[in-house]
């Protein structure tokens, strides 16, 4: 079966100064275009090795990946990320970095015209139009993470990889961007791997859960197919009884099959 | 208005400002011009009071630090006949400083082109320097090898006495004007190499990987990421180096000669001129004092936190 992004028995090995640290092992794992996975673990788990695993950002010491059956060697802009902490460039502003992306990837096929149309584009997708000209150090922290999230998408990339995009937002800016992300997804129709450790917002937003075994040599625990219809409205789902059956197996599967073990930092 | 009776009732509306009565004078005053609220009532007026408390606050305790300073000085030039006081040093000074710019040979120039020669040195010293040391700092803050190459010898020559270096610039420059150049050169480029190669070190990891996600070419790492981040690091290293620049100037020119104010001070000591001496203390700090606020203020342009 061709899937859109393959991981066959992919395999992460650290070397540290106290020897070898297996992180990944075994790891198996096909995502169709256009679904939305989200990986679901305790912290040291994995989970965002894996997704620097399919960035580019770390090579797997074991095993293949593939995205649209081309194998992925190093990072490239047909992988958008966006990072946990949003990673703007400070001396540039919001504009500017999303610009910077979308220069690399469409400056020698486009006009200059062309390139600013599709920045303020992305950024209008995000809400963001009237602070396009802000630095990031002048904007909150939800704005900052929806620039990085226009960055990553103005790249046009081929799946869009998140890594705990918002982790570090309080629980309203939470809701609301992804509401948005939501809505984004939608009308992209973007093929998302999303690192979470929000049982709700992994069973809100996504097509598949991902939950993986506690660390080290962590591997794929099991997986959940969210079938929930789509538009997904926040409030009626917490009237929804398979929403909480859903949300109650995970929730299962990381605290009484995966209790965390008390000595892991 | 009444007189206040400070009473526990009223005390905390007396205490609170809200109806401050003023003392009787400007009371009959302040009725008989119709009673228009007194002036620092008024918002203008308080903002006169505050601006003048701030004003206060920022020049009373330098100024009486300066006073203090000078007249321990006075004390000092009243026991030691040789040291020249405020007054005497002062009336010296608005002589110099009358014409800084008259030209008697070279034995014999104004304040002005001894300081502006001592500026050129440090100019081309310090410069060259930051051509060297700036470049270098980036090599061996992105090149592990070259840091590791480096930094033993690095640590060796950088504590080394400026002035140790003149001996050898003397023998291998052969006049004493590129000798001194090359002292200035030698002991300001460590803290700007030192500075730029940590800066480079420090960028933060993410940075770099929004570079690598997005396939950036070297030419646009540089621009866009490296530059801008080492830039704050780059002007703290400038602004050390053109402090030590400076510190060693003076002592440089003091033992090679020429025009500079550091062999002007040798000059008026053999001419046991000390009252110039003192203003020559005074011209070095002021104008060292001068460069560090300027790159203070460019450093401050180019902060982005």
């Amino acid at each position: 079966m061709q899937s859109y992004v393959q991981i066959e028995n992919a395999g992460m090995v650290f070397n540290t100064k106290k020897g070898k640290f297996t992180a990944l092992t075994g790891i198996d794992l096909h995502v169709d275009q256009g679904e939305f996975i989200a990986l679901i673990g305790h912290s040291g788990c994995g989970k965002s090795t894996l997704l620097n695993l399919v960035a580019g950002l770390l090579d797997a010491t074991d095993g293949v990946l593939l995205l649209a059956n081309k194998e992925i060697k190093g990072p490239g802009p047909e992988r958008g990320v966006v990072f946990q902490n949003h990673s703007l460039l400070p001396w540039l502003s919001a504009f500017e970095n999303v610009y910077l992306a979308v220069e690399k990837v469409f400056g020698r096929t486009e006009s200059r015209k062309q390139l600013k149309a599709r920045t303020t584009a992305a950024l209008e997708l995000v809400g963001l139009t009237h602070a396009a000209g802000k630095l990031p150090g002048e904007i909150s922290g939800g704005m900052k993470q929806r620039v990085g999230i226009a960055r990553a998408l103005a790249m046009e990339p081929k799946v869009l990889l998140m890594d705990e995009p918002f982790g570090a937002l309080d629980a309203l800016t939470r809701a609301h961007l992804q509401d948005e992300l939501m809505k984004i997804v939608a009308a992209t129709k973007s093929t998302v791997i999303m690192v979470t450790h929000d049982v709700d917002e992994a069973v809100l937003l996504s097509d598949r859960i991902v939950m993986m075994t506690n660390g080290p040599a962590a591997t794929i625990g099991e997986i959940l197919a969210v079938d929930l219809p789509r538009p997904r409205e926040r409030l009626q789902l917490a009237h929804d009884p398979h929403y909480h059956d859903l949300r109650s197996k995970v929730l299962e599967f990381l605290y009484s099959r995966q209790m965390r073990p008390k000595e892991a930092a | 208005m009444s007189a206040i009776n400070a009473t526990p009732e009223n005390l905390s509306e007396i205490l609170s400002g809200e109806d401050i009565v003023p003392t009787s004078k400007e009371a009959s005053a302040a009725v008989s011009r119709a009673r228009r609220p007194p002036y620092f009532e008024t918002e203008s007026g308080k903002r006169f009071i505050e601006g003048t408390l701030n004003l206060f606050k920022n020049t009373i305790p330098p100024l009486l630090g300066m006073l203090l300073f000078v007249a321990l000085w006075a004390l000092i030039a009243n026991t030691n006949k040789s040291i020249p006081g405020p007054v005497e040093t002062w009336g010296a000074a608005v002589v110099l400083f009358s014409d800084p710019f008259y030209n008697n040979g070279p034995n014999d120039m104004g304040i002005g082109w001894n300081i502006l020669n001592s500026l050129y040195r440090v100019g081309i010293g310090f410069g060259l320097a930051a051509a060297v040391g700036i470049p270098l700092g980036f090599m061996i803050g992105r090149f592990d090898f070259l840091n590791r190459m480096l930094s033993p010898i690095i640590s060796i020559l950088r504590p080394v006495s400026p002035l140790a270096w003149l001996p050898i610039g003397l023998l291998v420059l052969q006049r004493a004007e590129p000798a001194s150049i090359w002292v200035i050169f030698i002991s300001s480029i460590w803290p700007m190499v030192l500075n730029t190669a940590s800066g480079v070190q420090r960028i933060p990891q993410d940075y770099l990987n929004v570079a690598r996600v997005l396939n950036l070419s070297e030419l646009k790492v540089f621009t866009k990421i490296l530059f801008p981040a080492v830039l704050p690091y780059v002007l703290t290293g400038v602004r050390l180096a053109i402090g030590v620049a400076w510190l060693v100037i003076v002592a440089a020119e003091m033992l090679t000669g020429g025009v500079g104010i550091g062999f002007w001070v040798w000059d008026e000591w053999n001419n046991l001129n000390v009252a110039h001496i003192i203003i020559a203390i005074f011209v070095v700090g002021i104008v060292g004092l001068l460069l560090e606020q300027a790159l203070m203020l460019i450093a401050k342009r180019f902060s982005y936190d």
